[in-house]
């Protein structure tokens, strides 16, 4: 281990935490756009954040423990799941700690806290919620995972950096097997960070919510916190499709300054590129009932599951 | 060996005989309650903490026999203690001193059997248990294993006044015999032609041809009837809530182990060979069963019988990650086989642990609330906020996340099916990334049913206005609780240490170990550092760290005010504990997704009743498509044997005298 692969491992970490709520800002930016609205300032999530970070907490008369630890566990998972991603390095000393299959792991314990917390107050959308984000969240989990299974197959190593290394030293050549994986990717990722058409994060209408169905009762510092949280959780899972699928301009090796600088506008220009995909996607789809979702969220799951077939078999 | 010296098996010998001591004072003393809650079960609870010592000691030094004066003249006992054998004795004395411990407040006079006979009972069954486990020769084995059961079935039917608890206690028995009826035939064809049934002439013998596939299918069965492989599952539904949960926690935590054990000790000791497709045999059938019994927990109303499903998902667990080590050790990848086998004992003891937790927590909160039912529970975390707290502990453990024990387990098994495709078959090539899809599904189905639970029953407002008057666990059931818990969290940080132990298993079952491939004593790399690494302690430590931090520089930078108010709800003026989720509503989008498994009878009101009621009933379609026949059959044929008895002694003297002719022509 050495003190520059912490120092580029906390560049990263701090790089996510800022850059989370503009890509947030970005994205609603171009959905108003696509549909011929006036956009919003890109720095409203941050206006945002601040402005709940300066009011009074309310919470509910019976809120236990459950409901005010969440948010911290929450935003804690998610800011770990930061320094695990490769996004503009891969020299990450903490990666060797958790790899993977423990990414999934952090952002399964992220939900089932805020799940758990959704239940705390007892109240009828709070249970509604939490039912529904465990039910969006069993399909979703295993079709990530078997994605990360795809790609760490081909790479031979669960490990997160070695798995972009070597993706990144591939020939430059569409595969199969990294094409049905990454469509089960793009499909696992909008219902993961309650995207239409699995969610919509832009409504409070009762039937249809589930992510904000949750955290209804949160305000202030707590619900500050769930919010940059969920931007940092979209922001992790646009750098994980990044990595896997265009894992190109992230730095490699250990103190390459020069390469780490250029590795950030890489990764900006990535992800504004990838942040008018997902308005588009979302401008051009309707949301699904919610027993429609587990349609789509099999058919994520099979594609990931051939994608895992075809590299086995054919080794393409 | 040095006869003289006082080795681990005597002092194994030695805790075995201190629970018959232990059991004989209470059936001496049957009505003295105190004695018995508050001297004999923390002394039993010692003995356990020893026989974990004495357990680790054992792991790390060689076998030993011995030959005891027990048993009938000319067939004395043959004990041993392996590495094998002394895992497993510290997983039943981990998970039994928090049991006993908790045992020591839970018990009351007043559940239909005195304290002193159920004081007999628990502790027969745990010394039957640890004699399973040193048996070394089959009938040692069978004996332990018959005592076992008995001791387990008086104890489910402790509260025998109900009827259903003694049809529970019936069906539980007969499964169990179904299974050593198995069980026997597979030591059958294991016996050395001398008819010599000790286990080391067992490994001696080299049979060939069809026998060792045989004895592996009978052994499958037979053990798992008792671990609750589907489809011989259905006595666990029943009997886990029947028993007082302590007995619950026993059964799951540690008896359904010994059934891993058996299928252990048969397929990778005694058996001299193994082919490749008992290993796939063994996966699939897992597999199934570890879909099965979760998908059946997610719709479960009764808590007792939600962990009792799940603990048929853990064994499915257990027995794919066993189907696993056998497909690598057929193919010479000692290693890998390694891999998944340090994943079936941990996991093994993973579950003893978590569950054992959860199976208490439910009993503190039926004493408490004298309620099973989900749907009446809510809103205990007020009430009762430690047993709440530990529980949550072992709900996250169980669902498998990090950086608890369930998930060291489980990543250690997904990583022995990453390395799979090194394998020389192109069928299993195919099979196992199946595999692997099946087993994520149900580890994620998991999170989906603990959230359920400990949401259900600890969280959100009470659905009875009798939930007011609940309390918090007594002094023994809190520290019972915490001892559980701290080992599912020790469990979890510190992976290296405990697979430096289970190594010892691995090497004297596959040949081959798991530690020194370059992790240190905090990272954990099962093949090689830059494959695949894990290190539960620094992802512990970072995570509390940053949330302190957050908590800090949010509080330092912004302030801490904080009011209480009603809750928002979007704005419903009228909320009541009747409009949360139901434990019906809260499994109903699987039910739905997998309706194909259940067999259900609904009834849905019309919209013009004016009483109108719903009533659902989930079932399990085993029943119908193997018991039922089965039953019918056994009915079928006890009616034409009834023909025959007319019960007239003249009709029965004459069927003797008809025999005796029979016989004399016959033998002449």
């Amino acid at each position: 281990m050495s003190y520059t692969g912490i120092l580029s491992q906390l560049l990263q970490v701090a790089l996510a935490l800022a850059l989370a709520p503009l890509l947030m800002g970005w994205i609603n930016q171009c959905r108003a756009w696509l549909s011929n609205k006036r956009a919003p300032p890109i720095t409203l999530p941050y206006r945002t954040i601040v402005k709940l970070f300066h009011k009074d907490a309310v919470v509910a008369n019976n809120a236990s423990g459950v409901f005010r630890i969440a948010p911290y566990v929450m935003f804690g998972s998610m800011a770990c799941a930061a320094a695990i991603v490769p996004s503009i390095a891969t020299d990450l000393p903490f990666a060797a700690a958790a790899d993977a299959i423990a990414l999934v792991g952090l952002f399964a314990l992220a939900r089932v806290f805020i799940a758990l917390a959704a239940m705390d107050i007892g109240t009828a959308f709070g249970s509604l919620g939490a039912r529904r984000e465990m039910f969006v969240g069993f399909l979703a989990e295993p079709a990530l995972l078997m994605v990360l299974f795809t790609v760490a197959l081909i790479s031979n190593s669960t490990s997160l950096p070695t798995i972009v290394e070597t993706l990144a030293h591939r020939e430059l050549v569409i595969y199969p097997s990294l094409a049905f994986a990454g469509v089960a990717f793009t499909m696992v990722s909008l219902a993961e960070n309650a995207r239409i058409p699995i969610d919509n994060p832009a409504t409070h209408l009762e039937l249809t919510m589930i992510h904000e169905a949750m955290v209804l009762e949160y305000s202030a510092r707590h619900l500050a916190l769930i919010e940059w949280a969920s931007a940092l959780k979209l922001f992790n899972y646009s750098c994980i499709g990044l990595a896997l699928f265009l894992p190109f301009g992230i730095a490699e090796g250990s103190g390459d300054w020069i390469a780490i600088a250029l590795a950030m506008p890489a990764l900006i220009g990535k992800l504004l590129v990838g942040g008018v995909a997902l308005a588009f996607i979302e401008t051009v789809s309707a949301k699904l009932r919610i027993f429609r979702a587990p349609e789509f969220l099999g058919t994520a799951f099979l594609l990931a599951v051939l994608a895992m077939l075809v590299n086995q078999l054919l080794g393409a | 060996m040095n006869a003289a010296a006082f080795s681990t098996l005597d002092a194994t010998l030695l805790v075995v005989l201190a629970w018959m001591i232990i059991g004989s004072i209470g059936i001496a003393l049957p009505r003295r309650l105190t004695l018995i809650a508050h001297v004999l079960f923390p002394a039993s609870a010692a003995v356990s903490a020893m026989l974990v010592v004495i357990g680790a000691m054992a792991l790390l030094g060689s076998p030993h026999t011995a030959v005891l004066p027990l048993g009938l003249p000319s067939l004395p006992f043959h004990v041993r203690l392996d590495p094998l054998a002394a895992f497993f004795l510290v997983v039943l004395g981990a998970a039994s001193a928090g049991i006993s411990l908790f045992s020591a407040g839970y018990f009351r006079s007043s559940e239909g059997t005195p304290p002193g006979l159920v004081c007999l009972q628990y502790h027969v069954f745990l010394a039957a248990m640890a004699f399973v486990l040193v048996a070394d020769d089959a009938y040692a084995f069978m004996v332990a294993w018959e005592t076992m059961a008995l001791a387990s079935f008086f104890l489910v039917t402790t509260d025998h006044r109900h009827p259903e608890i003694r049809r529970a206690g019936f069906l539980y028995l007969l499964i169990a015999h179904v299974g050593a009826i198995a069980i026997l035939l597979c030591f059958g064809v294991l016996q050395d032609p001398g008819g010599d049934y000790t286990f080391a002439n067992m490994r001696a013998v080299h049979r060939d041809g069809a026998w060792p596939s045989i004895a592996f299918f009978l052994a499958l069965v037979g053990f798992g009837a008792k671990a609750g492989v589907v489809p011989l599952h259905v006595w666990l539904p029943e009997a886990h809530p029947a028993a007082p949960s302590p007995v619950s926690a026993l059964m799951s935590g540690v008896m359904l182990k010994t059934a891993i054990y058996g299928l252990l000790r048969v397929t990778f000791d005694l058996l001299h060979t193994q082919v490749w497709w008992w290993g796939a045999i063994a996966l699939a059938v897992g597999l199934v069963t570890a879909l099965y019994g979760v998908i059946f927990a997610t719709v479960q109303t009764d808590m007792k019988r939600l962990l009792a499903y799940s603990s048929i998902e853990n064994i499915g667990i257990i027995v794919t990650g066993i189907g696993l080590a056998i497909l690598f050790n057929t193919y010479g990848k000692e290693l890998l086989a390694a891999v998944a086998l340090t994943a079936v004992l941990y996991h093994t003891i993973n579950h003893a642990l978590f569950k054992s937790l959860l199976f208490l927590a439910t009993g503190s909160v039926l004493h408490s609330t004298r309620e099973r039912s989900l749907g009446k529970l809510g809103g205990l975390i007020h009430r009762m906020p430690w047993v709440a707290w530990l529980a949550l502990i072992g709900t996250l453990a169980s669902a498998g996340l990090p950086p608890l024990n369930g998930f060291v387990s489980e990543w250690l098994l997904l990583q022995a099916f990453l390395f799979t495709p090194s394998l020389p078959q192109s069928f299993i090539n195919m099979l196992v990334p199946l595999a692997a899809a099946a087993l994520v599904l149900a580890a994620a189905l998991a999170g989906y049913v603990m959230v359920k639970f400990f949401g259900i029953i600890f969280l959100g407002q009470p659905r009875e206005n009798t939930l007011a008057y609940a309390h918090d666990a007594g002094r023994f059931e809190r520290v019972a609780l915490c001892v559980l818990a701290v080992a599912c969290v020790l469990l979890g940080v510190l992976p290296v240490q405990v697979i430096g132990l289970l190594d010892r298993v691995n090497q004297a079952l596959v040949g081959s170990t798991v530690g020194g491939h370059g992790g240190s004593w905090v990272l954990l790399a099962p093949i090689a550092p830059d494959r695949a690494s894990y290190s539960p302690l620094i992802v512990l430590v970072v995570i509390v760290a940053v949330v302190l931090l957050t908590i800090q520089v949010v509080h330092r930078y912004y302030h801490g005010r904080l009011r209480r108010g009603a809750p928002w709800d979007c704005g419903f003026p009228l909320q009541t504990p009747r409009m949360q989720d139901t434990a019906e509503g809260f499994g109903q989008p699987i039910r739905q997704v997998f309706e194909i498994f259940f067999r259900i009878e609904r009834h849905l009101p019309s919209p013009f009743d004016n009483a109108p009621r719903y009533t659902v009933r989930v079932e399990d379609r085993w029943w119908y498509l193997l018991y039922a026949p089965v039953a019918t059959a056994v009915d079928f044929l006890a009616r034409l044997i009834g023909l025959i008895q007319q019960g007239r002694i003249a009709v029965y003297l004459l069927y003797s005298f008809a025999t005796l002719i029979a016989l004399l022509y016959l033998v002449r």
